[in-house]
C-alpha cells in the first residue's frame, strides 16, 4: 500500500516545524499525524514522515520503536490498553484484564480475528485515583472499571457507542 | 510539632471558582496580575533578579519529586547573551501513584501559563514548551486551547503588557515512555530523539535544548509561582511543614474510600490524609502499608507512621521520601511479594537501555522478583535482590536505577517476613 499524506497534513507538518528552531523536533509530532491519518506507522509510513521531514528513515524508525504509543504495525479498530500497575493493580486491574482476555477470546498483545479490537496491559497511565482503568486507542480513559463495566465496555464499542471524556472532580472542591 | 491546620484551608492553586479554567474568569480572578506586576511595577519589581529572590526565597520545593528548591534552579541560569533561552515545562507526570498536573490542565490552565510566564520573564527566556505526557490527550488539547486563548490576549507574544519581554509558548506532546519525564531526557524527546537521558555535567542551565541554556520545571511548581508573586514569598511559607512549605496537591490511591486528588498544605499527618480526607480504608480493612509519593519512594509500614506528617523532614525519619505527593494505600490483604513485582515489571519496562546497570539489573530484578512470586524463590534470592540493588544505586545517567532499586531494597527489608514466607525452604548440598 502506498500512503501519502493530506494536503491538510502537510500544512500541519508545516506549522508543526515552525515551532521549533530545528527540524527533528517535528519527529514526534510528525509520527503523531501520521498516526492520526493511517492508524498506524509501519515502516512504509515512518520512511513516509522521513521523507517529509528530510530525515535519515533510521532516525524516524529510532523514535517510532522507542515509544509505546506509536503502533509499528496496524492494529484493531479499538485498542484497550489496560493499566495493572501498582494501584490499578492494588484495585483489581488484573481482574478485569483477565475478563477481558474472556470476553475477547484473545490474550493481552493479541488483536481479534474479526480486527476489532487490540487487548494490551499498560504501565501507569496516570489516574492511580480512579483504578483499575483503560485507555481506548490513545485516546479517552474509561475509569474506576470493574469485570462487569469492561464487560459492558466492549459490548458497547460493538454497538458503535465510545464513551465521552469523563471529568472527575477534586473531591474537596466546592465551586462556588 | 504543631500541627498543619488543614481543615481551614482554602485552595489557591485551584481555587473554588466556577470556571476558573476560562481566561475571561480567571482575569475577572485576579488572573494575569503576577505577570503584570512582575513586567510593569518597576518599584516592585527593579529587576528580573527580583523576581527570582523572591521566588528562592519562597522555597517552593520542585513538585515533580526532587524537591529542589525552584528559584535556586533557576540562579544557575547564566547571564543572558541575546541567544535563545528556553523554559521546558514538565508534564510528562508517569510516575506511578501521580496523577496531580492533570488537574491543572483541566481546573486552571492559566495559573500554570501565568506562572511559566512569570519565569521566563525572570530568566529571560525566549521560548517556552510544555511537555505533556502523550496519553493525556485530553489535557493536551485543553492546554492548546487555554495558550492560544492567553495568546489572543495578549498574555503570550510580543511586548507583553506593554513591556520589553517577549514570548512564544508551544505544547509538546510526548508518546508514552516514563523516562520522559527525567528532565534530560525529556529535553532529548522535545529534540525529537529517543528518550535517552543526557550525561550531567553540562547541565541544562548551560547547555539545555539544542544547546542553549535551559531550565526544567515540574508544572505544579510552577503554577506556585504565580501565587508566590501575587502574596509574597512570606505568605507561601508560612503554609504548611516550614521544610517544605506550601500547598500541595496530593494525589491518593489505593485502598481507601475516597481516592483523588486533593490540595491542601503540606505537611498534613499521613493518618489524617487516610482516615479523614481520603475517608478511611475501603471495606473497614486494616491499613498495611503506604508508599507516600509514587513508586520510587520506598514503602513504609503502618506501624511507622504514628505522628508522621507529609513533609521531607518528616518522611525521611521513616527512611522515605515525599516525592510527588502521590500516595499509594495499602490495606491488611495486599500482597507485598505481588505489589514489589509489579514495581519490578513496570521499571524493567521503562528502562531506556542506555546504562548497562539499570538496563540488566532492571531486568534481574523482575525475573528474580518473578520467580518469588511463583513460589519457587529461596531465601537466597532475597538477599541476590538486595546485591542487585547495590550494583545499580548511582551508577547510571539518571536515577532510574535508583528509583527502580529503592522499593526492591525497602519492601524487602521491611516486609522480609512476607518475602521468606513465599520462598522454598533452600536445601543446599554441601559440596
Amino acid at each position: 500500500m502506498k500512503y501519502e499524506f493530506t494536503e491538510d497534513d502537510l500544512q500541519e507538518i508545516e506549522k508543526i516545524k515552525a515551532k521549533y528552531p530545528e527540524v527533528k523536533a517535528a519527529t514526534l509530532p510528525a509520527l503523531w499525524v501520521a498516526q492520526n491519518r493511517f492508524g498506524h506507522v509501519n515502516s512504509d509510513v515512518q520512511k513516509l514522515v522521513a521523507e517529509t521531514l528530510e530525515l535519515p528513515e533510521a532516525h524516524v524508525h529510532g523514535v517510532a520503536t522507542f515509544y509505546t504509543q506509536y503502533y509499528k504495525e496496524e492494529k484493531g479498530k479499538f485498542v484497550l490498553d489496560v493499566c495493572t500497575c501498582l494501584s490499578c493493580q492494588l484495585c483489581g486491574g488484573y481482574d478485569v484484564l483477565e475478563r477481558a482476555e474472556e470476553k475477547l477470546g484473545i490474550k493481552a498483545g493479541e488483536t481479534t480475528d474479526d480486527g476489532m479490537f487490540t487487548l494490551n496491559e499498560v504501565e501507569c497511565l496516570g489516574a492511580c485515583g480512579y483504578a483499575p482503568m483503560l485507555q481506548i486507542t490513545n485516546d479517552k480513559y474509561v475509569n474506576n472499571l470493574t469485570p462487569e463495566k469492561i464487560e459492558s465496555l466492549i459490548e458497547d464499542l460493538k454497538a458503535g457507542k465510545t464513551p465521552e471524556y469523563e471529568q472527575i472532580e477534586m473531591p474537596l472542591r466546592k465551586v462556588k | 510539632m504543631s500541627t498543619v491546620d488543614w481543615k481551614n484551608y482554602e485552595p489557591v492553586l485551584i481555587p473554588n471558582i466556577k470556571d476558573i479554567h476560562k481566561i475571561d474568569v480567571y482575569r475577572k480572578n485576579g488572573g494575569y496580575e503576577a505577570l503584570k506586576s512582575v513586567l510593569t511595577d518597576k518599584k516592585k519589581w527593579a529587576d528580573q533578579k527580583s523576581v527570582i529572590e523572591e521566588v528562592k526565597s519562597a522555597n517552593i520545593r520542585g513538585r515533580g519529586g526532587a524537591g529542589f528548591n525552584a528559584g535556586l534552579k533557576w540562579s544557575f541560569m547564566p547571564p543572558a547573551d541575546g541567544g535563545p533561552r528556553y523554559l521546558a515545562c514538565n508534564g510528562d507526570e508517569s510516575e506511578p501513584g501521580t496523577f496531580k498536573d492533570r488537574k491543572i490542565f483541566e481546573y486552571n490552565p492559566h495559573v500554570f501559563i501565568e506562572g511559566a510566564l512569570i519565569a521566563a520573564y525572570a530568566m529571560e527566556i525566549t521560548s517556552i514548551y510544555v511537555y505533556i505526557r502523550g496519553e493525556y490527550k485530553a489535557y493536551i488539547q485543553m492546554m492548546e486551547k487555554a495558550i492560544q486563548d492567553a495568546y489572543d490576549a495578549g498574555m503570550i507574544g510580543k511586548n507583553i503588557f506593554g513591556s520589553d519581554f517577549s514570548v512564544d509558548f508551544y505544547v509538546h506532546s510526548g508518546a508514552g515512555a516514563y523516562i520522559c519525564g527525567e528532565e534530560t531526557s525529556m529535553l532529548e524527546s522535545l529534540e525529537g530523539k529517543r528518550g535517552y537521558p543526557r550525561v550531567k555535567p553540562p547541565f541544562p542551565a548551560q547547555k539545555g535544548l539544542w544547546g542553549r541554556p535551559t531550565t526544567i520545571n515540574n508544572i505544579e511548581t510552577l503554577s506556585h509561582v504565580t501565587s508566590v508573586i501575587n502574596r509574597g514569598a512570606d505568605w507561601f511559607k508560612s503554609i504548611g511543614a516550614e521544610n517544605h512549605p506550601g500547598p500541595i496537591l496530593y494525589g491518593i490511591s489505593g485502598h481507601v474510600n475516597r481516592p483523588g486528588v486533593y490540595e491542601l498544605p503540606s505537611g498534613v499527618p499521613v493518618f489524617d490524609l487516610i482516615n479523614d480526607v481520603a475517608q478511611g480504608m475501603r471495606n473497614g480493612k486494616k491499613l498495611k502499608a503506604v508508599i507516600p509519593g509514587g513508586s520510587s519512594t520506598p514503602v513504609v509500614r503502618a506501624d511507622q507512621l504514628d505522628g508522621v506528617t507529609m513533609d521531607s523532614d518528616s518522611l525521611r525519619e521513616v527512611g522515605t521520601m515525599l516525592g510527588t505527593a502521590g500516595m499509594v494505600v495499602m490495606d491488611e490483604d495486599t500482597d507485598m511479594v505481588d505489589m514489589l513485582w509489579r514495581i519490578t515489571h513496570f521499571y524493567h519496562h521503562e528502562s531506556c537501555g542506555q546504562c548497562t546497570p539499570c538496563r540488566e539489573g532492571t531486568g534481574w530484578l523482575e525475573k528474580v522478583m518473578l520467580k518469588i512470586k511463583n513460589g519457587e524463590g529461596e531465601i537466597k534470592d532475597l538477599d541476590l535482590l538486595l546485591d542487585i540493588t547495590t550494583q545499580m544505586e548511582g551508577r547510571t545517567i539518571c536515577a532510574l536505577a535508583d528509583a527502580a532499586a529503592w522499593p526492591v531494597r525497602h519492601t524487602i527489608t521491611r516486609f522480609r517476613d512476607e518475602f521468606e514466607a513465599r520462598c522454598k525452604k533452600s536445601v543446599h548440598a554441601v559440596a
